[in-house]
């Protein structure tokens, strides 16, 4: 992470060196055995899935781009794992983390990357647009910060229904320098929408330092500007994810007012698996010393080993097991067809695809015949 | 019949449409307490109050995008946008999100809102403020884009807009909001991809949509009074979808076409519509297609200059003297 010099910085490493006590908070402490291992899976689940994509995008296997969420895995899981019935969650282009959190299998998801008719979105969106509209999952945006408002019209349509819930928006470091965020931040606070903005600060907008691109290296005291509450924290431990963004979503929820929460975390590849030389704007060390200190999969293993949650038995099995899904997952991709030609052009238009009688007239497609 | 204005004729459709969904909300730049900045929406606000009627703030990509978001969940937001130009700054909602979502999740989305405002020039504010962007609406498959031509159509094709589960744009045009055309009371909708034949012919099939659609019928008049020509025209009003068999089956009638539109003429609406006539219609063409479009270049702000650099009555009846002649 770039090293940052400023106050809150300093006030955030303090918050660090308390990070012992965040498994004994009261919403980490109400979790049940099954509940803590249902976490510790989740996280290794999205390591081993991501590890068999680029595998399989090394292989040729996958096309486009891959954004892969490794190092970052315990953002997703922690604030997935606080959603109620009527929460909702929309996110960028590295999306697989979030999408296996809220339930997606690794089949569908992988099909999709695979560009085949069993894909989440039946090849037609790759791997930047999962989405799982069932699982109050929205997406999946490719366009850096495209989504911002979008969360915050899930969040517009829940105050005006009346409905207990709120809208959690993910976005990276490098979308806070969109102008539509800040508008959207602005539009949040003066109609006091229950949005929560996640920034998954990893410190990188694509091979951009963080200082060599926002003005203020503290990108949640942006929040100062449009009267918002913010706060921030470490994204290497679950249980801190979850003890913060809890206070941000129950705010949002009983409130109805937005918070801008930046999660400090990292990616421990590239920006996308294109982006190979990721190593020239930083330094071998410095992915080293994260792996070594904050990797998300040691944090939670050593603490549920601690207080007797998890064996080194339980673990390895469930190791295996996150294995031999992502094995899986492939073996299915491979194995599924592409979607048949005419596919293309079903999903433009809703009254198209729903045939709504007596009402389709005029011509939608222009092609040649 | 009551004679009513265009811009009345928009409001009774948001009043009505107001009433019959509760999930149907108005929002855009001074819609509510301004009244709209071309008093489309006055005293809306007035009778539904700040649920419906939201004044936002000067930032079309933020509200648009929210529109779109809170479509999602069953919010039939009605989106106004000052000028169709200004959707210019918020293309990416607009053009990547309100038109992709649905095919980049493989169906499991549909984005149910309209976005309405003017879309045209001839008012003499320069480059910036006087496009008609249907053409590269109609260039995004997912959006459907309509263009009325008058009052009745202008509040049937807007109802239907906001009950249709696409995203709409309904243009509009500020040199039509003060004109008034007969307007039935009882309620009525106008189904998207029908084209109205504005007048019958023999000679001539003009083809054209918007306020181009009215300067036509006016040139067709002249070309049968004072050059003995009959011309039909074809009002469009709905661009995508598109009615190209009353386009076809008038060509074919007709054996010649003038295409009118207020576009520039590169990648216009009727490059398209030229191009499916040649394709359908070869053999029945006597003569080139011919297109009246503005004069390419950006919107010329000097009012005389700006007259003629969109299409009017004479520049009209000299294309069709030519594709007849």
């Amino acid at each position: 992470m770039a090293a940052t010099k400023k106050k809150t910085a300093k006030k955030s490493a303090a918050k660090t060196a308390k990070a012992k006590s965040f498994i004994d908070q009261p919403i980490n402490q109400q979790l049940s055995k099954e509940e803590k291992i249902d976490l510790y899976s989740m996280i290794v689940g999205i390591r081993r899935f991501e590890e068999r994509s680029l595998r399989a995008y090394n292989q040729g296997k996958i096309g486009g781009f891959l954004h892969l969420y490794i190092g970052q895995e315990a953002v997703a899981t922690g604030i997935v794992s606080l959603m109620e019935e009527n929460d909702h969650i929309i996110t960028a282009y590295r999306d697989h983390g979030h999408a296996l959190a809220v339930g997606m299998s690794m089949n569908e998801c992988m099909a999709e990357m695979y560009g085949k008719h069993t894909g989440c979105s039946k090849g037609k969106g790759g791997s930047m647009h999962f989405f799982a509209p069932d699982k109050n999952f929205w997406g999946g945006h490719g366009i850096v910060a495209g989504q911002t408002p979008l969360g915050a019209g899930l969040a517009f349509a829940l105050k005006y229904k009346k409905i207990k819930g709120c809208a959690v928006c993910f976005l990276g470091d490098g979308a806070v320098n969109q102008g539509v965020f800040m508008e959207t931040l602005n539009l949040v606070s003066l109609w006091d929408i229950p949005v929560v903005f996640v920034i998954e600060n990893n410190g990188y907008s694509m091979g951009t330092s963080l200082k060599r691109s926002s003005a203020e290296e503290n990108l949640a005291h942006r929040a100062d500007g449009f009267d918002i509450a913010w706060e921030v924290c470490e994204g290497h431990d679950v249980f801190e994810v979850r003890e913060v963004a809890n206070r941000a979503m129950t705010r949002a929820r009983e409130e109805h007012k937005p918070f801008l929460l930046e999660i400090r975390t990292y990616r421990y590849r590239g920006h996308s698996v294109a982006d190979a030389n990721h190593e020239k704007y930083r330094t071998k060390e410095e992915i080293e010393e994260y792996k070594r200190n904050k990797d998300p999969i040691n944090v939670v293993r050593q603490q549920l080993m601690k207080d007797g949650t998890l064996t080194e038995d339980l673990a390895k099995q469930i190791d295996k097991e996150k294995k031999q899904e992502a094995e899986a997952s492939t073996l299915f991709a491979d194995e599924s067809p592409v979607a048949p030609r005419e596919e293309i052009q079903t999903d433009v238009y809703w009254e198209v695809d729903n045939d709504t009688e007596g009402k389709l007239k005029g011509t939608y497609f222009f092609n040649d015949v | 019949m009551p004679l009513i204005t265009y811009r009345e004729a928009i409001k009774q459709a948001l009043a009505e449409e107001i009433e019959r969904d509760e999930n149907v909300v108005i929002m855009g730049e001074e819609v509510a307490q301004y009244n709209g900045a071309y008093k489309v929406t006055e005293g809306l606000w007035e009778k539904y109050g700040d649920d419906r009627l939201i004044d936002t703030p000067i930032s079309e990509a933020a509200f648009s995008g929210l529109a779109i978001g809170a479509s999602a969940l069953g919010i039939r937001p009605v989106v106004e946008l000052m000028f169709m130009s200004f959707s210019y700054v918020a293309i990416d909602q607009l053009f990547n999100n309100a038109s992709f979502c649905r095919y980049m999740s493989g169906g499991l989305m549909n984005i149910p809102i309209v976005v309405r405002g003017p879309a045209n020039g001839g008012t003499n504010v320069g480059a910036t403020h006087s496009h008609t962007p249907e053409n590269m609406i109609a260039n995004h498959p997912g959006l459907k884009v309509v263009c009325p031509s008058n009052a009745y159509d202008a509040k049937g094709l807007m109802k239907t807009a906001i009950r249709d589960n696409d995203p709409v744009f309904v243009m509009e045009n500020t040199l039509l909001y003060g004109e008034k055309w007969e307007v039935p009371e009882e309620e009525y909708t106008i189904e998207l991809g029908v084209a109205n034949i504005l007048k019958e012919g023999t000679d001539v099939t003009i083809v054209s949509h918007g306020r181009c659609a009215i300067i036509s019928l006016d040139a067709a008049r002249v070309l049968e009074e004072k050059h003995g020509i009959s011309a039909e025209v074809v009002d469009l009003r709905s661009i995508r979808p598109l009615d190209e068999e009353t386009i076809l089956k008038s060509v074919r009638k007709t054996n010649r076409a003038v295409l009118v539109e207020e576009n520039k003429p590169f990648c216009g609406v009727d490059a398209q519509i030229s191009h499916m006539i040649q394709y359908r219609a070869f053999d029945y063409l006597d003569a080139p297609i011919h297109r009246v479009s503005a004069i390419d270049a950006p919107q010329i702000y000097a009012k005389d200059l700006e007259n003629w650099q969109l299409p009017n009555e004479e520049r009209i009846i000299a294309s069709v003297l030519k594709c007849v002649g």
